[in-house]
């Protein structure tokens, strides 16, 4: 798909609905490297997958798993001279700050300007969150 | 180090305990100016009379000053001011924060934020501590100790903020339960998974008179319309339990009924006659734990 990435990152297996909201995470909206994007590709795994490339940037694993939970089956590609030098799983942070909303309608979260902070909880098939806040469970199913 | 209360997560086994030791201390004597010079604020951002009285008192029978206010609607936060702004600017001028709020996770919030202590006195439907001690203290009280005790919780076990904050506190003291309450509102989930985890024994029934004979406490409940999204299963269950003197005639002789009030049916008033009616005894032990938590959470205690 378009031209080969000669440095890099490429992010894999990204829900299609969820690529955007991945280079929100990772802080790439203002960013000046070139950046590929291809949405709803298809994928055996997901139906329709994302995949980004970013041409020059590589990110440490805490900026990465906070991924974890809108696209828990990415995989990440570092890239250097045309050859994956290094493939990556993520793994789930025990916290999350700033990302998923909290789905208690009465949650201080979703009243005022505070920011959100999530304790994960993996019970082996599904993953939740324990709100820091409100002490009430959010699904992660509604985010991806 | 400053020390809030929110969540009753937030004290340790002998953080309890210590705190119902001292409450002893003040039930023997209430009058103990050792906060004098102090300001405490009481916020309340929504009214609760009840709760807010029994703090103020327990704030002035320390010898602390209160300020604050006991309804949102009059005060500038009506005007707008973020719940951080108003936090930051009382804490400038208190040793304390007392507060009560409709949005769950508030008084966390506002513990971030505050430079002093803070207690949280209900954070919409989801925890309410002091509530909690105060209930641990009446059990400690009525039967001497805290440990292997059965506890019948009965009525609202789904939405009752109270009975699963003292599931969560009594689960350091080896408890055996009952749950009484009509399938709509049976004790959650997650609750159930918690004390399965911790090997901790349960029992579930529909029926009132099925666990009367065999429990230490008799923890009553009210079903509170407000929690109900959908007022046709507010009115199949309103009215499911009545506790009535003439059903006591088993029981044994240290079980005491307790109840968070106010009540409206589910205790009868024949029931208040009985020895076996603690319920506004344990209202009064309010103020006793009010002042431990607050003499605790300062360092005077
Ligand atoms: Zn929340």
């Amino acid at each position: 798909m378009v031209s080969a990435l000669e440095n890099g990152t490429v992010l894999d297996h990204i829900p299609a609905g969820n690529v955007f909201k991945v280079l929100e995470i990772l802080g790439l909206m203002g960013e000046k490297n070139r950046i590929t994007i291809g949405i709803n590709l298809d994928s055996k795994y997901l139906g329709k997958k994302g995949i980004i490339k970013i041409e020059d940037k590589f990110f440490r694993d805490d900026e990465l798993n906070k991924l974890a939970i809108i696209a828990p089956k990415a995989t990440v590609n570092i890239i250097r001279d045309f050859r994956v030098v290094e493939k990556k799983k993520l793994t789930m942070p025990e916290e999350i700050e700033g990302i998923a909303r909290c789905m208690n309608p009465k949650c201080i979260t979703n009243h005022q300007p505070v920011k959100t902070r999530f304790k994960t909880i993996d019970n082996g098939n599904e993953i939740s969150l324990l709100c820091h806040y409100c002490e009430k469970i959010t699904d992660v199913k509604g985010l991806y | 180090m400053k020390k809030s209360l929110i969540s009753i997560r937030d004290f340790s086994k002998e953080e309890i305990l210590h705190v119902l030791e001292v409450a002893k201390e003040f039930e023997k004597n209430r009058v103990q100016n050792i906060l004098e010079g102090k300001v405490i604020a009481c916020i309340f951002f929504e009214p609760s009379t009840r709760t807010r009285l029994s703090f103020e008192t327990a704030v002035n029978r320390l010898g602390a000053k209160v300020i604050g206010f006991s309804d949102a609607t009059n005060t500038s936060v009506s005007k707008g001011e973020t719940l951080k702004d108003t936090i930051k600017m009382v804490s400038n001028y208190v040793d304390m924060i007392i507060m009560r709020h409709p949005l769950e996770g508030s008084s966390r919030y506002a513990s971030e934020v505050a430079s002093v202590p803070v207690v949280n006195a209900g954070d919409g439907a989801n925890q309410h501590p002091s509530q909690t001690l105060l209930d641990l203290y009446s059990i400690m009280q009525t039967q001497g100790h805290l440990d292997g005790l059965t506890i019948n919780m009965v009525g609202d076990l789904k939405y009752g903020r109270t009975t699963h904050s003292l599931l969560q506190a009594m689960s350091h003291f080896s408890p055996n339960f009952i749950f009484t309450a009509p399938d709509e509102l049976k004790m959650p989930v997650e609750y159930k998974d918690f004390l399965k985890e911790k090997g901790i024994p349960y029992k579930e029934t529909l029926s009132l008179e099925e666990h009367l004979n065999d429990c230490d406490i008799l923890y009553m409940t009210r079903v509170q319309q407000e929690r109900f999204t959908d007022p046709m299963e507010y009115e199949r269950v309103k009215d499911v339990y009545r506790l009535e003197a003439s059903m006591l005639s088993g029981v044994k002789p240290n079980m005491k009924v307790l109840h968070p009030l106010p009540r409206v049916n589910e205790i009868d008033q024949d029931v208040d006659e009985t020895p076996y009616a603690y319920y506004f005894k344990q209202a009064e032990n309010g103020l006793y734990v009010r002042m431990s938590i607050i003499a605790y959470l300062l360092g005077y205690r």
